[in-house]
């Protein structure tokens, strides 16, 4: 593997590790001291050099040994990429705004080459030359979602829109915060959120559903949510529940620290022009209660969250069970000094 | 009400006296870039500078959507509509600058429909063009049934005919020759979606004449033109900064506020998030409110306002900013 790209594990032995790099750009999500739902949406622009948000798709050191997690994932179950029949359209809009993207954002990476339909993609990192006919997936060794979703970090959602509402039809899921592609299939906005509390009565959903349904072709929003997880395990599945719930009954003072994990998804959202679908690319970050620590601020804010987290918050994100011990972890590093408004370090 | 989508400058590569009411125009980029592609059924917001008048219309592209050369619209002379068209016809030459929004579909074909079964009356016929592209590169199945005044006011026929033959039929009012609309809905397979485009009553007749027969409403569209108002300047006080600005036709309140310099919080600016909800501290006039954030009871009471997408019309206007 080359020198820009870890080798390492998100099961078994777990060797996840962020760079000193990894941990100055990691995209802590709390831009004030308290967390509720909102409709934090904002346009998703390019964000400064070397931050996560500097190009459409971030790329990252995790990226090849996330690829090689999500092949096993799906060799193991291949339920978890799914497409109804009528999202295929939608699914060669999301391959060529990734490609267009990555092959802009990262040349020394990846290149593509279009004449005409017939394009030629090359995939360096993972040591992939493909030509193909754009918009005949007999061309490609799969459908067009699976073949550039297998090439790219994060879970990606196809919705179509119709009847005034958008319908979750397609997907590659592997890295999920405990949901279901499986289940969810063909269901509605409101119906595949129906397990979120609070939100719905604080009308969340409602706005956020009509600001989606006007979403428009070049303008794409971005949003943050986040979790926890023990242990730098990306594949957090209710399909594998009995493998991985179970950890959270293991972790004791002294592994806290290395073993509790704040887990950060960097959503997108983006109208795809031929299917008038959208796209919802969901990219998760793993960072160690002891590496999120090295900034003071978010090692003040992170504790202050956590300890003024609605009970209703905590048990739906799975982490009311160790909600003690995580306060004994980071109460330490909370001297009690005021954080400045915003998600950058002091 | 864009969300910030960068808009498209075009130069008029071409104008075509189609027929005596309709001109066809077609657009190329001023930049050099590629045109988006597109899904048959959407539109562009094409901006008129009409002799100090902003005029932003909506009209159907019509050209094939993956045609990313250039983007064509055709548009009807409206003696009595608000202008727009009048200004296209009589003001717009080969070689203007112009700009267009990016487009957007509020009419697409549903993806899961078995056939297509297209009702177009006059120049209704524009988006179906567009659909009939894309569903003929896709391999879709679909029907076109196309009212016209006269052989003469048959905008496209030939060019139609041409392309997809049998499965083009034209009814002449001139010759009393009347889609068997009945008939038509009796004869369809299952799993057929029904679009329809054209004047209002047409519209109706088909909803009306389908739902009566049980179809489901899902299975039957139309377009539903509503063409963004007509922006107007007006005047507010911001009391907090304790300046006076104007916002222009062709800015949002927003963005007014921002150009005077005054740091106003926002996240979507499209009217979802609730960030730029602002206080009105005196309101002698009518507020147009076109966010989803507030409710209605807060939106009567004129007490707030959100200017990333709302505006006023009256005496005056003070905001707590
Ligand atoms: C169209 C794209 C979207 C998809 C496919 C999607 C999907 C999901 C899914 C599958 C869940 C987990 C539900 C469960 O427990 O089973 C979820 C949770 C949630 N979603 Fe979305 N969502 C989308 C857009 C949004 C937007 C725009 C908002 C904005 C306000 C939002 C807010 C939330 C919230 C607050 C939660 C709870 C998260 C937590 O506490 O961990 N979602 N979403
Ligand atoms: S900026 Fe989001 S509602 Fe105005």
């Amino acid at each position: 593997m080359s020198l820009d790209f870890n080798d390492e594990t998100f099961r078994g032995d777990f060797t996840y590790r962020n760079s000193a790099r990894a941990i100055k750009r990691f995209p802590f999500p709390f831009p004030e001291d308290s967390y509720m739902y909102s409709v934090n949406m904002e346009p998703h622009v390019p964000g400064p050099v070397g931050s996560v948000f500097e190009h459409m798709f971030d790329v990252d050191e995790h990226y090849v040994s996330e690829m090689r997690d999500r092949a096993q994932v799906l060799a193991d179950d291949p339920l978890r990429c799914q497409s109804l029949p009528h999202m295929e359209l939608a699914g060669w809009d999301l391959l060529e705004l990734i490609m267009e993207s990555k092959a802009r954002d990262y040349p020394h990476w990846f290149s593509l080459h279009r004449d005409g339909n017939q394009w030629h993609w090359i995939n360096r990192p993972l040591q992939i030359e493909q030509r193909f006919t754009f918009m005949d997936a007999s061309t490609l060794p799969c459908g067009p979602m699976e073949y550039i979703t297998r090439q790219t970090q994060g879970d990606f959602t196809l919705q179509d829109q119709r009847d005034d509402d958008l319908w979750i039809e397609a997907g590659m899921v592997t890295t999920q915060a405990d949901w279901s592609l499986d289940f969810d299939i063909g269901m509605s906005f409101k119906q595949w959120h129906a397990p979120v509390p609070l939100a719905h009565q604080a009308g969340i959903f409602d706005r956020a559903l009509k600001f989606l349904l006007k979403l428009q072709h070049g303008a794409p929003v971005r949003r943050f949510n986040w979790t926890m997880t023990v242990d730098p395990l990306l594949d957090t599945s209710p399909e594998n529940y009995p493998k991985w719930g179970p950890s959270k009954t293991t972790m004791t003072p002294e592994t806290v620290g290395r073993r509790q994990h704040l887990r950060v998804e960097l959503q997108t959202l983006h109208r795809l022009p031929r299917s008038n679908a959208i796209a919802f690319p969901i990219r998760c970050y793993l960072i160690s209660f002891q590496d999120l620590v090295t900034v003071p601020k978010w090692a003040r804010r992170m504790h202050r969250v956590v300890r003024d987290i609605p009970d209703e918050l905590a048990t739906y994100k799975g982490f009311i069970r160790n909600k003690a011990l995580m306060l004994d972890y980071l109460a330490p590093f909370d001297d009690g000094l005021p954080t400045s408004p915003g998600f950058a370090p002091e | 009400m864009s969300v910030g989508a960068p808009k498209i400058p075009v130069v008029v590569a071409e104008v075509i006296e189609v027929n005596a009411l309709i001109k066809r125009f077609r657009f190329v980029r001023r930049d050099g870039l590629a045109m988006p592609v597109f899904s048959g059924g959407a539109h562009v917001v094409v901006e008129m500078d009409d002799h100090g008048t902003r005029r932003m219309n909506p009209y159907s592209l019509m050209s094939a959507p993956g045609d990313t050369s250039g983007y064509e619209i055709s548009v009807r002379r409206d003696e009595a509509g608000r202008g727009g068209s009048l200004y296209m016809h009589n003001h717009v030459r080969a070689g203007m600058e112009m700009v267009l929004s990016q487009p957007v579909n509020l009419f697409p074909l549903d993806a899961r429909a078995k056939k297509h079964l297209l009702i177009a009356g006059g120049i209704g016929i524009t988006p179906f063009v567009a659909q009939m592209a894309q569903l003929e590169a896709m391999g879709g199945r679909f029907e076109l049934h196309y009212s016209v005044r006269s052989p003469a006011l048959g905008a496209y026929v030939d060019h139609l005919r041409g392309r997809y033959g049998a499965r083009v039929h034209v009814y002449h009012d001139a010759f009393d020759e009347k889609i068997d609309l009945a008939n038509l809905l009796k004869t369809q397979p299952l799993g057929t979606h029904v679009y329809v485009c054209g004047p209002k009553g047409m519209i109706a007749w088909v909803h009306a004449t389908a739902r009566a027969m049980g179809w489901p409403d899902r299975a039957v569209h139309s377009e539903e033109f509503l063409a963004p108002p007509v922006g107007l300047a007006f005047d507010v006080s911001l009391a907090a900064s304790g300046k006076t600005i104007t916002v222009q036709p062709n800015q949002s309140l927003l963005e007014a506020i921002e150009a005077a310099g005054v740091d106003a919080p926002y996240l979507c600016r499209g009217g979802a998030c609730g960030q730029c909800e602002t206080d009105v501290l005196r309101c002698e006039g009518h507020i147009e409110h076109n966010d989803h954030w507030l409710s209605d009871d807060q939106k009567a009471s004129h007490t707030k306002i959100m200017p990333c997408v709302s505006r006023f019309r009256g005496a005056g206007l003070v905001l707590d900013r």
